[in-house]
């Protein structure tokens, strides 16, 4: 054992150690946001960062679980291991879910080598869950090579994978649309790699064209062009070591432009951020629940004579004042 | 690393899965979505599973309930598999409830030998649910 690892807190040792169920039940506090996560989580940051995040995103129906299955078979053929998040909607209503993305999953009882867990929305828009990001770091602190992040049959809007993927597939299949929707803002856009599924219906040759066509307007800022690939659910080899080649080469464009770094510091600033405002949100909650002063001022709102802006002036002042 | 039904009541995580190699999951299904609607977070595993299989989903989901559907007859044969499986790696107890055609004789075996509840056909499904939720949280 390294100093490093031996300085670790238990649990985050036996997760860098490969114990799959010390990992299994990390991932459970994480999503469940027990404080006993916390010191783990904490811990293992500077272990992430490792491993290729690759998103596999696009509407609902078009075969992402089944794709996200033939890319772990490649992946296990070169003879890389895969940690995989699968998630799929809660329901806004009793907060249950169904979450089917391992029933694509072939059968690999012995395989030491994969790590499928599936995970619900529980409320979180944009197409993965609030817990999914740091779960998708805790495969890659446990050592997987690649990590696969399966979205929510996603909308036009439902972006949220780029703040996680280092590289994103957005998967389609013919007849979606025609070549109007591929110039529409959201989902389109954050394609660095675009798969055209099922690609043994007719309709297909037309939506690679399609796609095609959108590339040649203008790749992505970054200078990446995002490649079109034709993969199929009747035979699952066409299309799959073409598509791993394509992640292996934009996760290199990745580091040779510079792009890694700069995209890194983008998406951990608004990550930090995020969790500050959580924080400070809470407190501010918290003390307009508890200050009487503040209740006053929420009187005021409530009977009109003070408005929200100005009353959140004031709140943030008094925030100020008193940290 | 405690069990986390906490104060804010996570969500109980149930895999429902077939074992062996009968084709009828329509039982399987609905027992899924009356769980889904009383508020679980249900990994529905699917058809033709081995015991293997279904004791490693449930580690990896790190569920707190597996539910298991069987129609073909062999349940004396996969069912004490799935059990002492889950022994060997599971650590804690994960409780096992099954639902199919099972004559109450075998019922009466199975249950000795761990599984936690037994639904034959005609049950209803607010008896399924409540059973599964006071299993899920008595161990947890």
């Amino acid at each position: 054992m390294t100093g490093a690892v031996a300085r670790l807190p238990a649990a985050a040792r036996a997760i860098v150690e490969g114990d799959r169920r010390v990992l299994a039940r990390t991932i459970t506090a994480v999503e469940n946001g027990d404080p006993s996560a916390d010191r783990v989580v904490r811990s293992l940051y500077g272990r992430s960062g490792r491993a290729p995040v690759v998103g596999i995103t696009g509407p609902l129906g078009v075969g992402k679980s089944s794709l996200v299955n033939a890319i772990v078979g490649r992946l296990r053929s070169l003879d890389q291991t895969v940690g995989v998040v699968g998630v799929d909607p809660s329901s806004p209503f009793t907060g249950g879910s169904v979450l089917g993305d391992r029933i694509r999953l072939e059968r690999r009882a012995d395989d030491a080598g994969v790590f499928f867990r599936s995970m619900a929305s529980r409320g979180a828009a944009g197409g993965v869950a609030a817990a999914t990001r740091e779960v998708a770091r805790l495969l890659d602190a446990a050592g997987f090579d690649v990590i696969l992040v399966e979205t929510v049959g996603s909308g036009q809007v439902d972006v949220a994978i780029r703040d996680i993927a280092s590289t994103s597939i957005v998967v389609v299949v013919p007849h979606l649309g025609d070549e109007v929707q591929t110039l529409k803002a959201g989902l389109f856009e954050i394609a660095d790699i675009f798969c055209v599924n099922k690609v043994d219906l007719p309709g297909a040759e037309l939506a690679k064209k399609d796609l095609a066509e959108l590339v040649t307007l203008g790749g992505r800022p970054s200078g990446w062009a995002p490649p079109i690939v034709g993969t199929s659910t009747v035979d699952p080899t066409v299309g799959i070591e073409e598509l791993w080649n394509d992640v292996v080469a934009h996760e290199k464009f990745l580091d040779d432009s510079g792009e890694r770094t700069r995209g890194e510091r983008h998406r951990l600033s608004s990550e930090i951020v995020g969790l500050a405002r959580d924080r400070i949100g809470r407190e501010l909650m918290a003390r307009l629940e508890r200050d009487p002063a503040l209740r006053r001022l929420l009187d005021g709102v409530v009977a009109r004579q003070i408005d929200p802006r100005t009353a959140a002036d004031r709140l943030v002042r008094h925030g100020r004042r008193s940290s | 690393m405690p069990r986390a039904h906490g104060a804010k009541r996570s969500p109980i995580r149930v895999l429902i899965a077939k074992p062996g190699l009968d084709g009828h999951d329509r039982g399987a299904k609905v027992v899924a979505r009356a769980l889904r609607d009383a508020g679980m977070e249900v990994i529905y595993a699917g058809l033709r599973q081995t015991p293997e299989e279904i004791v490693r989903a449930a580690l990896e989901e790190d569920v707190d309930l597996i539910g298991l559907s069987i129609l073909s007859g062999a349940h004396m044969a996969l069912f004490p598999r799935i059990l002492s499986l889950l022994k060997e790696q599971g650590g804690e107890p994960i409780p096992v409830f099954a639902g199919g055609i099972i004559p109450d004789e075998d019922a009466r075996k199975l249950k000795k030998a761990g599984i936690r509840a037994i639904f034959g056909p005609g049950t209803s499904l607010e008896e399924i649910v409540s059973t599964a939720q006071s299993l899920a949280r008595r161990s947890a």
